[in-house]
């Protein structure tokens, strides 16, 4: 299943790292969300883009994940030569992500 | 001038969520929310340094571009109704703001109004000679490394610098850089005389202003995504308002005939967003803890909040600067139809090509297809969106140089695909930019010192 059956996202940005949220709808499966969505696995879908490391906060009583992906905008929104400097477009590149 | 309807609850309406923001929802707020306060919260990173620019061009200049039309919209119904406004629309010229809004309010017939400005965030002459040593944050630079190309030196002041302004009688308070949510959090601590080392409290209405400050954003806006997350009336999209009572619990909520939704996946998106660690948000005040913050929808469209707290704030204020770092030339190109990528990839090779004949040393360059990989690269995830045909595709190049002769020069080479490029190329649009980019660093709060200034129109207005 893809996680965007189970969760909804929200990026935004910090310098050159990118904050994303990754919020279950129901609160039942945020243990799942715990276990299927790690840094490791982030770091993997965003190859390419997201040099990392990755931080992960878990915030079970939202049901709710906050990932920190450092090294994310090509220098920081400021600087960055992309399109999307903001990175913006990560949080619904995330939701097509398969799980378990 | 506070509405005294409610003493126990305060009422606080956002009025804008960046520089660009529409118009509408504020003025609906300010003639229906009831509200004691309505925020305008204007000011992105690198706006203060941009501002500072057009400063140096005119010296009065330098504020927000739109405060003037968004200040004559909600005058009439925040004065009708006593309704106090707050915001950071003067950017680089908070004085030269507050004369501004001086000159709006006379011109509608008001003629009562008085207006504090809150000065002393500009840092810059104390970088001139000082702390040239210290490092910037998330950089392995000094100071003295961007010293000779600064353009700006901004503190982030807290809700504590703009107390002496809210016990005046203005009816709109102006100010430069201010934390966000420190904007919403100095009326909380002035009405309900919150004390300055109450961490848990000013954790609480660090997140009653962090809710607030991107408006729509938790009404709704950013939000919808067809068939999964719906919005309703999202064309007629509220600003939030929040009540807060003297403990700091809140409701967020907006005006019943507003559009949007205000939902416990709404207030979590913007609870959590740009957030790193949520037990440590820091804030000139206090240092915020969101994590065990608690959300329950207690009604359609009213969302609580509660469980926020904070640790004692730091020795230290963020300080951002703003520097320039040379030039962006960038050129769009569109190819459709049958063997448009195929097109569109031959034009960007042939931009390569024909840039590094050009002898401009190194450079930082970006060649995108939009519509294939303008947003995630070549990056493997992205792989299966990139091996299908589109239909039409954009060529974008965008590069990085010293000079603004060697940007017009690269725009000017993707414009020239037209007559040197390959077929059927159309829509060609060319842009050159100075860059100013922002980084920060951690100043000593004892120096920063701030200062109120009322206005008002019989020394103002002219």
């Amino acid at each position: 299943m893809l996680l965007r059956n189970i969760a909804h996202t929200r990026t935004g940005d910090k310098g050159n790292r990118s904050t994303l949220s990754v919020i279950a709808y129901n609160p039942k499966d945020f243990e799942r969300l715990e276990k299927c969505v790690t840094p490791e696995i982030v770091l993997a879908h965003f190859e390419g883009i997201v040099m990392g490391p990755i931080d992960r906060y878990s915030l079970p009583q939202l049901g709710a994940l906050n990932f920190v992906m450092h090294n994310a905008l090509g220098g920081g929104v400021t600087r960055s030569l992309a399109l999307d400097a903001h990175g913006k477009c990560l949080s619904a590149k995330l939701l097509d992500l398969v799980i378990e | 001038m506070t509405r005294l309807l409610n003493p126990n609850i305060l009422r606080l309406g956002a009025g804008a969520g960046y520089a660009g923001d529409r118009i509408p929802p504020a003025v609906a707020l300010a003639e229906k929310g009831q509200l004691d306060f309505l925020i305008f919260e204007c000011l992105a990173e690198r706006t203060i340094a941009l501002a500072q620019l057009e400063k140096l061009k005119n010296p009065h200049s330098g504020f927000d571009p739109l405060l003037r039309a968004r200040m004559k919209a909600v005058l009439p119904a925040c004065m009708a109704n006593g309704t106090r406004i707050i915001t950071n629309m003067g950017a680089a010229n908070p004085l030269q703001a507050g004369r501004e809004v001086l000159e709006v309010a006379q011109a509608l017939g008001i003629d009562q109004l008085k207006v504090a400005v809150v000065l002393g965030d500009d840092v810059l002459s104390l970088l001139q000679t000082d702390y040239l040593s210290e490092p910037l944050i998330d950089s392995k630079q000094t100071v003295a490394d961007i010293q000779p190309l600064l353009v700006s030196a901004n503190a982030y002041l807290g809700a504590e610098a703009l107390l002496p302004a809210l016990q005046t009688e203005a009816q709109v308070i102006i100010c430069g850089r201010v934390a966000d949510p420190a904007l919403f959090l100095a009326p909380l601590m002035h009405h309900f005389q919150w004390q300055a080392d109450d961490w848990p409290l000013l954790g609480k209405g660090v997140m009653v202003g962090h809710l607030l400050e991107c408006a729509a954003q938790i009404t709704g806006g950013y939000f919808a995504d067809p068939g999964y997350k719906d919005v309703p009336n999202l064309a007629r999209l509220g600003f939030p308002l929040a009540e807060v009572n003297a403990q700091g619990d809140v409701v967020i909520t907006k005006l019943a005939d507003a559009g949007g939704c205000v939902t416990v996946q709404t207030c979590t998106e913007q609870l959590l967003y740009e957030i790193e660690n949520p037990a440590q948000y820091f804030q000139p005040d206090v240092v915020a803890d969101f994590s065990q913050v608690q959300l329950i929808q207690a009604a359609p469209d009213r969302v609580q909040a509660t469980g926020a707290s904070g640790s004692p704030r730091t020795d230290t204020l963020k300080v951002t600067l703003g520097y320039r770092d040379g030039f962006v030339g960038e050129g769009q190109i569109s190819y459709a139809g049958p063997n448009a990528r195929a097109r569109g990839q031959l034009a960007l090779e042939l931009v390569k090509a024909r840039l590094a004949d050009a002898g401009l040393g190194d450079f930082e360059a970006r060649y995108d297809l939009i519509g294939v990989n303008a947003i995630f690269g070549n990056a493997p995830a992205c792989q299966n969106m990139a091996d299908t045909e589109p239909t039409e595709v954009r060529l974008r190049v965008a590069v990085r140089v010293q000079t603004q002769a060697q940007a017009i020069d690269i725009a000017n080479e993707v414009e020239a695909l037209y007559t040197n490029g390959p077929a059927g190329g159309g829509g060609a649009s060319k842009s050159v930019r100075e860059v100013i980019a922002a980084t920060a660093m951690l100043m000593p709060r004892a120096v920063i010192q701030t200062q109120t200034v009322l206005l008002d129109n019989s020394i103002g207005g002219s």
